[in-house]
């Protein structure tokens, strides 16, 4: 079928299978290739996108659910990777590996409309759904709450997003 | 030659284990790098394989391991940037493609990157400056003496004169080279980046979501494959419905690859190639093969255990260690303690499935992988696939997550021979079930253990009957043990004989290979002795570590642990975690556990909360570590600690691999279990540094969690733990 819906604020179009799960149309067909694949069974977070603004996981939603449908991926979460949270992660050195640092910082992301100033109790419920194999879940707990001061901050000093560097895409 | 002899002694430390004979000696190095000068208008600098300055003042150096997360592509570069002496901040970092002529092995494993690279690498590095300086030198026409640098610049003092690194590009090209064994070094007093917190320089691409990993990797016209074996390992195709899987959606391609009987090679099987990764999972769903009868469809785990009790009972088939009189020892002890101790087989379950991409055209095979043995699996798909190696270029891309599971190149060699069979590139991508299904396990393993205390409560006898699989006088891979393993050379009267169960499942390395096993056993042994002599088991540990037996020649053998050293971790551990400073409520308690592997010494103590109805909350872990001179990283090395403590945790918690029928029952995290965020404690990093070289930080620290958790179980429950994992026993109380 082919499925119309809006990524990273631009429409898309893709002719796929009704129930090609939304991970493979963005990773094999729209080559967005930040969202991980890691068990295919919603059980590790590793392709958590926002789906209409809330965290999902993209290997569990079929193609034909999200005709007409607005998807973040990681890709576009900021438009120069000046979210808090990407700020914070490299700011704090949260990643190892990495791999599912992509899925951990869309959840969180999430967490952070919902709750500007999560506790570790509060961050403990959010992720509980974000494997991360190499362990850095003390860091991803530091990462959240330096970017809930950083937006926090954010919001009060300057506009929303800084211009984007010249010559950056 | 200090500096030379300095590093030969790491080289001795390193007896024993997997990677014995890869450390780079220097001398070899020294020529390996030993370029020859190339003059002429606007060429670049590159005194080695590891540095470019250009003209124009760009700085690269270049990574030559291959990086799964253990920071190693951030903290080598650090050690050529400290010596060549620039800014950190902007250069460029560029990983380095196969290439052991050019860059020495190529690999990561036993954390030896730390111990092999420290002196090579910066004397790569220092060679660079010495170039500089003496470029600027010429060019001033002063001493090189009087010559000193700053980050990036060559400064003459008396004159006030400064140069760049690229000004002085061009010149100190054609110059010679100097002999990297005898270049100076740096004071470490001046380091300006080894010892500061470093982020992982590929952090702003992780962070964006970048296309870095393995998986990412793309080739024009590439199809996606999956690529479906046997159940029980290694058995062969007898029938597949190739046709109807041929007519499914999105199929390009579907074949038998024959594969041989080797564990670690190709194996038999059926692939799927096809449009997207979807498209070839989706058929794989029609796929039905008929697998031939194979000789270990039988072995279960529940066989396994049945065997090594029946083992226990008897004699040991082998003795490994036997020190001093062990059964007179018994014979007059005070006190004997005996328990048998048990651990489940363990999957590594990398967060990135196993996965590999490769082209083969006009005879030449190109490979993209996250392997942790690049060169070995160079020549794995040359011998099976009948390619020259000199024709297999090898990509090493950025692997998410290794722990020991990319040592084995299993998934690139299926890549590879799918991709010359197919004749067009080829991504492979193993599915999660596909992974936990077709590792190389951590072997499981039984210990019989005695141990005598004399009246003073003083550990005077130790006998350990471990029974692990193999053959004959064989060890399965990882499945062995060092006969030195402490409490070795510490207890007078000690023996360790071994029984081995034949075995049909693969089997290798992971994180602390061995390690993470016996330190479990070992280390819960002996708080079973301190509480049975009526000792605290910090004071019990720091009683054995002065016991040291030293052998008739008076030299301990190599890679023997330094019990100063030990002593000095469990020290600094029973400090900061406030051992026996603290009443604990009933249910809530505090366990210690140390353990010397990987050039490294840790300590930690675990502080747990045992609900009545038996549910283990792990409050908080401490770790001290010892593990040299310099952390060279330290954002890194608090990482690697934070991470191997918390994985180690995972292991214990609820982690176990079980085979049935000769095939692995557990297929995804929903039934083999990683540690989630709720569960994981604050773990707190001390390092104590001392006057040795810096080792390595991806394993040392896991093994000793693992007891520190279950001796703390035991603290608060009075329950002994001595099965893993956690999730089979009944730890309530009331």
């Amino acid at each position: 079928m082919v499925v119309t819906f809006t990524v990273n604020g631009t429409p898309r179009t893709a002719d796929v299978p009704a129930d090609m799960p939304l991970l493979w149309v963005l990773r094999d067909v729209l080559d967005l290739k930040g969202t991980k694949f890691g068990c295919g069974i919603a059980q590790c977070g590793a392709c958590t996108v926002h789906l209409n603004g809330a965290a999902t996981r993209a290997c569990q939603i079929p193609a034909a659910a999200v005709q007409g449908q607005r998807i973040t991926t990681i890709e576009g979460l900021s438009t120069d990777a000046t979210h808090p949270l990407q700020l914070a992660w490299q700011e704090l050195d949260v990643p190892q590996c990495g791999y599912c640092q992509a899925g951990q910082i869309m959840q969180a992301a999430d967490l952070l409309t919902k709750n500007p100033t999560p506790t570790d109790a509060d961050i403990d419920a959010a992720m509980v759904g974000n494997l991360c194999r190499c362990a850095t879940y003390q860091r991803i707990r530091e990462g959240i709450k330096r970017a809930a001061v950083l937006k926090r901050e954010g919001a009060k000093a300057t506009p929303a997003r800084p211009a984007r560097r010249p010559g950056e895409a | 030659m200090t500096d030379r002899r300095t590093f030969l002694r790491v080289t001795s430390l390193a007896g024993g284990g997997l990677l014995i004979g890869t450390l780079i000696d220097l001398d070899g190095a020294a020529r390996l790098w030993a370029a020859e000068p190339i003059a002429g208008a606007n060429t670049p600098f590159t005194p080695n394989a590891f540095i470019r300055i250009t003209p124009e003042g760009a700085i690269t150096i270049v990574a030559k391991n291959p990086e799964t997360g253990q920071g190693i592509k951030t903290m080598l570069p650090m050690l050529i940037a400290e010596e060549l002496d620039v800014e950190w901040k902007g250069i460029t970092i560029e990983q380095a493609p196969l290439d052991e002529a050019k860059y020495g092995r190529q690999f990561e494993g036993g954390s030896t990157a730390t111990p092999t690279q420290w002196e090579p690498l910066r004397r790569a590095g220092a060679v660079g400056r010495q170039l500089m300086l003496a470029a600027a030198a010429q060019q001033w026409k002063v001493p090189v003496g009087q010559c000193e640098t700053e980050p990036g610049v060559v400064v003459h003092k008396a004159s006030g004169r400064r140069l760049t690194y690229g000004a002085l590009a061009t010149a100190a090209a054609g110059l010679p080279v100097p002999d990297p064994a005898s270049v100076p070094l740096k004071d470490p007093a001046t380091f300006r980046i080894i010892g500061r917190r470093t982020p992982n320089v590929d952090n702003a691409k992780i962070v964006r979501g970048a296309p870095i990993f393995a998986i990412d990797v793309t080739v024009p016209g590439m199809l996606h494959a999956i690529y479906e074996k046997a159940p029980v390992f290694g058995a062969k195709v007898a029938r597949a419905n190739l046709d109807e899987v041929k007519s499914a959606p999105g199929v390009r391609q579907v074949f038998m690859l024959e594969g041989g009987t080797a564990l670690n090679g190709l194996m038999p099987g059926v692939a799927i190639l096809a449009d997207t990764t979807w498209h070839a999972q989706a058929a794989r769903r029609r796929l039905r093969v008929s697998w031939a009868a194979h000789p270990t469809a039988s072995q279960s785990s529940a066989d396994f255990a049945a065997k090594a009790e029946s083992l226990l009972g008897g004699a040991p088939a082998r003795v490994l260690r036997s020190e001093g009189d062990v059964t007179g020892a018994f014979a007059r002890a005070a006190t004997i303690v005996e328990a048998r101790y048990e651990y489940p087989f363990l999957a590594h379950a990398t967060m990135e499935p196993q996965t590999c991409t490769a082209r083969f055209a006009d005879g030449a095979m190109e490979i993209w992988a996250p392997s942790q043995t690049p060169e070995s699996g160079r020549q794995l798909v040359a011998t099976t696939l009948g390619i020259a190696p000199a024709a297999i270029t090898v990509h090493q891309v950025r692997g998410g997550g290794g722990f020991g599971r990319r040592l084995n190149n299993d998934y690139m060699v299926e890549a590879a021979a799918i991709a010359k069979q197919a004749g067009v590139p080829v991504k492979l991508t193993w599915s999660r079930e596909d992974d936990i299904r077709h590792d190389f396990y951590r072997p499981a393993g039984w210990h019989g253990l005695r141990g005598a205390l004399d009246a003073d409560g003083r550990i005077i006898g130790w006998s350990d009957h471990f029974v692990t699989f193999g053959e004959g006088e064989r060890f399965a891979p990882s499945a062995g043990i060092q006969p030195t393993e402490f409490p070795a050379l510490f207890v007078p009267h000690f023996s360790l004989g071994s029984s081995v169960i034949p075995l049909g499942v693969p089997t290798g390395a992971l994180r602390a290979p061995t390690s993470n096993a016996i330190a479990f056993v070992f280390q819960s042994f002996i708080d079973e002795l301190a509480h049975a002599a009526g000792k605290d088991p910090i004071a019990m540990r720091r009683q054995l570590l002065q016991q040291v037996q030293k052998p008739e020649s008076g030299a301990m053998p190599a890679g023997v642990m330094d019990p100063s050293r030990m002593l000095g971790v469990l020290d600094l551990v029973a400090e900061k975690s406030g051992w026996g400073k603290r009443t604990l409520p009933k249910g809530s308690g505090m366990g210690v556990g140390f353990h010397f592997s990987h050039r490294g010494y840790f300590a930690q103590v675990a502080e747990v909360r045992v609900s009545k109805s038996g549910d283990v909350k792990v409050v908080k872990v401490w770790a001290a570590g010892d593990v040299g001179s310099t952390i060279i990283n330290p954002s890194g090395a608090e990482q690697q600690v934070q991470g191997s403590v918390l994985d180690g945790l995972g292991e214990a918690l609820k982690q176990e691999i079980t085979i049935d029928g000769g095939r692995v029952v557990q297929g995804n995290f929903n039934d083999f279990e990683l540690l989630r965020i709720p569960e994981a404690p604050p773990v707190e990093v001390h390092f104590r540094t001392t006057d040795f070289p810096p080792t390595g930080m991806g394993e040392p620290a896991l093994p000793p969690v693992i007891p520190a958790l279950t001796n703390a179980i035991f603290a608060a429950t009075g329950k002994r733990v001595r099965s893993l994992p956690l999730s089979r026993h009944d730890l309530s109380w009331a």
